[in-house]
């Protein structure tokens, strides 16, 4: 190619490109235009291409169940809050009629913004700032827990262990990661500990760290000198592996560590870096329900689409992602429209039963708040190199081992 | 300036304001983007482009700018037209420690780059345990009704914060343009030239050096303000990360250093490039991620290789309006 | 506060102070001699993270063994990075240099993620997770090795620049880079040498690293921050600077997690970077510049 040609060219592509954006036609849709915005690249690139899976099997098993057609349009939101607003506004001129995401509080609150604005539902998969349900959005719907209710379900199934293994610890040290999630776990057993008094132990040292910790020796060693029964934690997964690798190293050795509700413990990254180390971790957190219907069917579509990924290991945030979607579909259906308005209406008066739910929890009803209430937490053990649901009893797959064997090096 | 640099400048402000009306929203936010970027890029420009003192923590700035008005209006429901004058006296108290420390002490160069870092970085992590500000669960505001303009809280539709945008861009352009024609403009060049004969001259260098950095933070002080209410929440992660501060100033430096039209021409040239690549990789069916980085990482070096002035001064002599 | 839980704390903050040093004194060297500021430090040592990973999942080459071809081939990509493509901008203003390399380090960081995908990586071999136990005190055995490492990769250095004719070449180069031509040098190939050679020292930091952290690719940054602070405290430039700031971080971070609050140790890194940029801008151990 000439020179000229070349110049030729590319101001024509210039043309296109720019002009693209403008010459929009929004297609009378028969398909729901699903655009799912999850952070796939950047400092969160884990869990969002985790969530991704949740959404690449959604449209098959949706056809399936429901007989709707839904397409579903991805955006990268590269961890970073200006490109996941403009990439939220991306999807909308693509025609996308509902949104779906963005496990960040902070980027998912950046997508609410816009949502509102346009009149475009967004569905939050994960995300447990309470602010965002709050702050007086019409078009903005969370089917997950907020960090309150989170913590209140994730304390009261600690009650539920020590009563099913007959212990009684006296103390805890509590350790959690100074993030916008931690911060809001911190607060909420802040507010809700010294109401509950089935709970037998007293919090010793609340220990605080840095999300970017490299190195958490001296959190470890101040926890350790609490000597405190067992280790409460609120953590992210980095953070998780270096915590347990330096409580080894110090030969820290509590009745167990129990999360009221965080990442980090269940995930296989854990289990892979840590190997034996990481069995008998307990993480109460939201979950898929394993004897659930609706868990074997995405988890048939799950198997087929990643043959080599365990489904336990993503089960929540394709559960939650998957339901998300869910919720969108079945509104589709009701309303029989695309009409972003008809949507919203239609997901007010979403009443998905239990057994149409992959995650663990009631019926998905939203409140005026556009907050489902009354989603469910399980006790998650980390038993034989898997994460294992050992609580409550009705969907338990084993039961809970407290306090844990002494570690032996395999 | 000659007439056809003012002709075009002319055409372009024309379909700037005019934008709005054409636009889809898409292009609207991403515009809008784009004059944030741009405008705060100018701010930086101030203090690096006219004055010679390199700063990689901008951030600091837009932080504290918009932590300080979102603060008073979420604590005492005071709007952002009263707000601002915290956040412009709280950046300029913030600038003025760090220039006066740094140009007493005479650091200079890659030193003084590192300091505002630190400032930046120190002034994170402390908002991470202020609890009045939310620490790291953030600060939310409530949001607005959709179609309704409250001009007095600056809340409303897109438009509304495009063309607040565009009338700050507007307005610091025109400053800059003065600036540049102006005692301190010369004397700031003479600076940033060679700063041991600026002084042999008898240019009270630190005075010199001071307004920049006090004018350069209270124009982002400004930036903060908007975005604390475009966005309605503000995280000390997001808005005080150093990759906002690197975000800021890549506009400047491949627009043109120094130069009045380089921030903005290098913000717009950015930001498009960014989301151009994604369309292109979508089209493309390349959906790995991280790919997209890579291209524009790659771009951006190439930019830098090859014209190390920036794109301004390039484009002005092809176009033929000189400076 | 107990005894031994602070003499627990500040030995390991020492330990993990001289590999920061070993990490930053690459950075300290490239500075000293090229006057170029490294802005992709930290994304080159997870570069080298990984590679230790991938030795390890090959041939199950532990990380004290894999530092030798690792550093080699960081030798090799760091001349020819400096040949390549930083020689040009030596004499460029300090805002292209950083753009330049800024740029370099977003290809890394992304390359990695392309590569790897976003999971986190490590190696598990069998004295990391052991500790050896002086009375209360417990030290932390992959710690120390590494530690011991670091110490002996600096001396070696150290030595090099003293008495070896090339290392000598270069200092020239440093101290007067007119001066150095003139003579007849060829500063350039000495600029590629020395950027070789700070390449190697972070890849051996990175072989060391990864029995301390697990790899991801978004790691970069953080380490980059992490480098400067400490080579500036240390004095930029000084090779001895930079071990003693690594010390003198890994020990403060470790002093102010235990005694004020953890979440905000690293904000006393700052400070103390502050305070040593307004008291002694030239660093700890810097000349005066």
């Amino acid at each position: 190619m000439r020179r000229r040609q070349f110049n030729r060219a590319l101001a024509a592509a210039g043309v296109a490109a720019g002009l693209a954006p403008f010459g929009m036609v929004r297609a009378q849709a028969r398909k729901l235009r699903v655009g799912v915005l999850l952070p796939r690249s950047g400092v969160q690139a884990l869990i969002g291409q985790s969530c991704q899976k949740g959404a690449d099997l959604a449209p098959g098993v949706i056809r399936q169940l429901l007989g709707v057609d839904i397409e579903i349009v991805n955006a990268d939101t590269e961890s970073n809050a200006d490109t996941a607003r403009t990439r939220a506004e991306r999807l909308i001129q693509e025609g996308a009629h509902v949104l779906v995401g963005a496990f960040d509080s902070g980027h998912t609150a950046a997508i609410a913004q816009v949502a509102e604005q346009r009149g475009i539902p967004h569905i939050i998969n994960i995300a447990a700032a309470p602010q965002i349900t709050e702050q007086g959005y019409k078009f903005v719907f969370r089917n997950f827990p907020t960090a309150i209710d989170l913590t209140r379900n994730g304390l009261a199934l600690m009650g539920e262990i020590f009563r099913a293994t007959n212990t009684v610890p006296r103390s805890a040290v509590f350790m959690h990661v100074n993030d916008t999630f931690g911060q809001a776990m911190a607060k909420g057993v802040g507010a809700l500990l010294p109401r509950l008094d089935f709970l037998p132990f007293k919090v010793l040292d609340t220990i605080a760290y840095d999300p970017a910790a490299r190195d958490l020796t001296v959190e470890v060693s101040k926890a350790k000198a609490a000597n405190a029964d067992f280790l409460m934690l609120v953590c992210r997964l980095n953070d998780a592996i270096i915590l347990r690798r330096e409580m080894a190293k110090q030969r820290w050795n509590p009745m167990g560590i129990i999360s009221p509700g965080s990442p980090g413990l269940y995930e296989e990254q854990y289990t892979r870096a840590l190997g034996p180390l990481a069995e008998y971790a307990i993480c109460n957190t939201v979950w898929f329900n394993p004897k659930s219907e609706m868990t074997k069917i995405v988890g048939a579509a799950f198997r087929k689409q990643n043959p080599k990924d365990v489904l336990d290991f993503h089960g929540t945030n394709v559960g939650y992602t998957f339901d998300a979607i869910m919720i969108a579909a079945d509104a589709f259906k009701r309303a029989r429209s695309t009409e972003p308005k008809a949507l919203a209406d239609a997901i007010r008066q979403t009443a998905i039963p239990v057994a149409n739910r992959m995650s663990l929890g009631g019926a998905i009803r939203f409140n005026p708040k556009g907050q489902v209430e009354g989603n469910l937490s399980a006790a998650i053990q980390n038993l034989k190199g898997k994460p294992t649901v050992t609580l409550p009893a009705e969907f338990a797959e084993a039961k809970v081992v407290f306090p844990q064997p002494a570690y032996k090096k395999a | 300036m000659n007439r056809r640099a003012l002709a075009l400048g002319v055409l372009l402000l024309g379909v700037m304001l005019l934008l709005p009306a054409f636009a889809n929203s898409y292009v609207l936010s991403v515009a809008t983007l784009i004059l944030f970027l741009a405008y705060t890029g100018q701010a930086w420009n101030v203090m690096m482009g006219f004055a010679g003192q390199l700063s990689l923590g901008h951030s600091l700035y837009v932080g504290v700018g918009a932590y300080a008005a979102a603060g008073l209006f979420f604590h005492f429901g005071i709007g952002p037209w009263a707000g601002i004058w915290l956040s412009i006296a709280l950046c300029v108290a913030f600038g003025a420690a760090i220039g006066f420390l740094a140009f007493r002490f005479g650091i200079s160069g890659v030193y003084f780059a590192l300091l505002t870092i630190a400032f930046a970085e120190f002034t994170r992590i402390g908002f991470d345990h202020l609890d009045w500000t939310g620490g790291p669960g953030g600060l939310f505001i409530k949001v607005a009704q959709r179609d309704q303009i409250d001009l007095a809280n600056f809340r409303g539709p897109p438009a509304m914060y495009y063309y607040a945008m565009l009338v700050l861009t507007a307005g610091a352009l025109a400053l800059c343009a003065a600036l540049l024609r102006s005692r301190a403009g010369y004397y700031w060049q003479a600076i940033r030239e060679n700063e041991e004969a600026a002084q042999a001259l008898g240019i009270n260098t630190f005075r010199w050096k001071m307004l920049a950095v006090l004018l350069s933070s209270a124009m982002t002080a400004v930036s903060g303000v908007f975005f604390a209410f475009y966005y309605n929440n503000l995280f000390p992660e997001q808005i005080f990360n150093i990759s906002r501060s690197i975000e800021i100033i890549l506009g400047p430096i491949i627009g043109g250093v120094g130069t009045l039209f380089g921030p903005i021409l290098g913000a717009a040239v950015l930001t498009i490039l960014a989301d151009a690549i994604t369309e292109v990789l979508a089209a493309l069916g390349w959906e790995i991620p991280g790919i997209k980085q890579v291209f524009y990482g790659v771009v951006l070096l190439v930019v830098i290789m090859f014209l190390p002035h920036g794109i301004w001064p390039t484009l002005a002599r092809r176009l033929g309006i000189g400076k | 506060m107990p005894i031994d839980l602070v003499a627990n704390v500040v030995i390991a903050g020492v330990l993990t102070g001289l590999v920061y040093g070993l990490m930053a004194l690459g950075l300290s060297v490239i500075f000293g001699v090229v006057r170029v500021v490294n802005f992709a430090h930290g994304e080159m040592m997870t570069i080298a993270m990984y590679a230790t990973v991938a030795l390890f999942a090959a041939f199950r080459l532990d990380p004290f063994v894999a530092v030798v071809p690792v550093a080699a081939a960081f030798f090799v990509f760091g001349y020819a990075l400096q040949a390549g493509i930083i020689n040009p901008f030596i004499t460029r203003p300090e805002h292209a240099q950083f753009m330049l390399v800024l740029a370099i380090a977003i290809i890394m960081v992304n390359g990695l993620l392309m590569a790897f995908g976003p999971d986190a990586r490590n190696v598990q071999v069998d004295y990391q997770l052991e500790s050896f136990a002086l009375g209360p005190v417990l030290v932390d055995k992959a710690r120390l090795y590494a530690a011991g490492t670091a110490l002996a990769v600096s001396a070696a250095l150290f030595a090099f620049f003293k008495f070896a004719r090339i290392g000598k070449a270069i200092r020239a180069c440093a101290d007067n880079y007119l001066g150095a031509r003139v003579v007849g040098l060829d500063v350039k190939r000495y600029y590629a040498f020395t950027f070789g050679l700070g390449s190697a020292c972070v890849a051996v930091a990175g072989c060391m690293m990864i029995l301390l952290v697990d790899v991801s690719p978004a790691l970069g940054p953080a380490y980059t921050l992490l480098a400067f602070v400490i080579v500036i405290v240390g004095g930029l430039g000084s090779m001895g600077g930079a071990l003693l700031g690594g010390v003198l971080i890994g020990v403060s971070e470790a002093l102010a997690g235990l005694f004020i609050t953890p979440s905000a140790k690293s904000m006393f890194s700052f400070g103390l970077l502050i305070l040593v940029l307004l008291f002694r801008p030239q660093g700890l151990l810097g000349r005066k510049p």
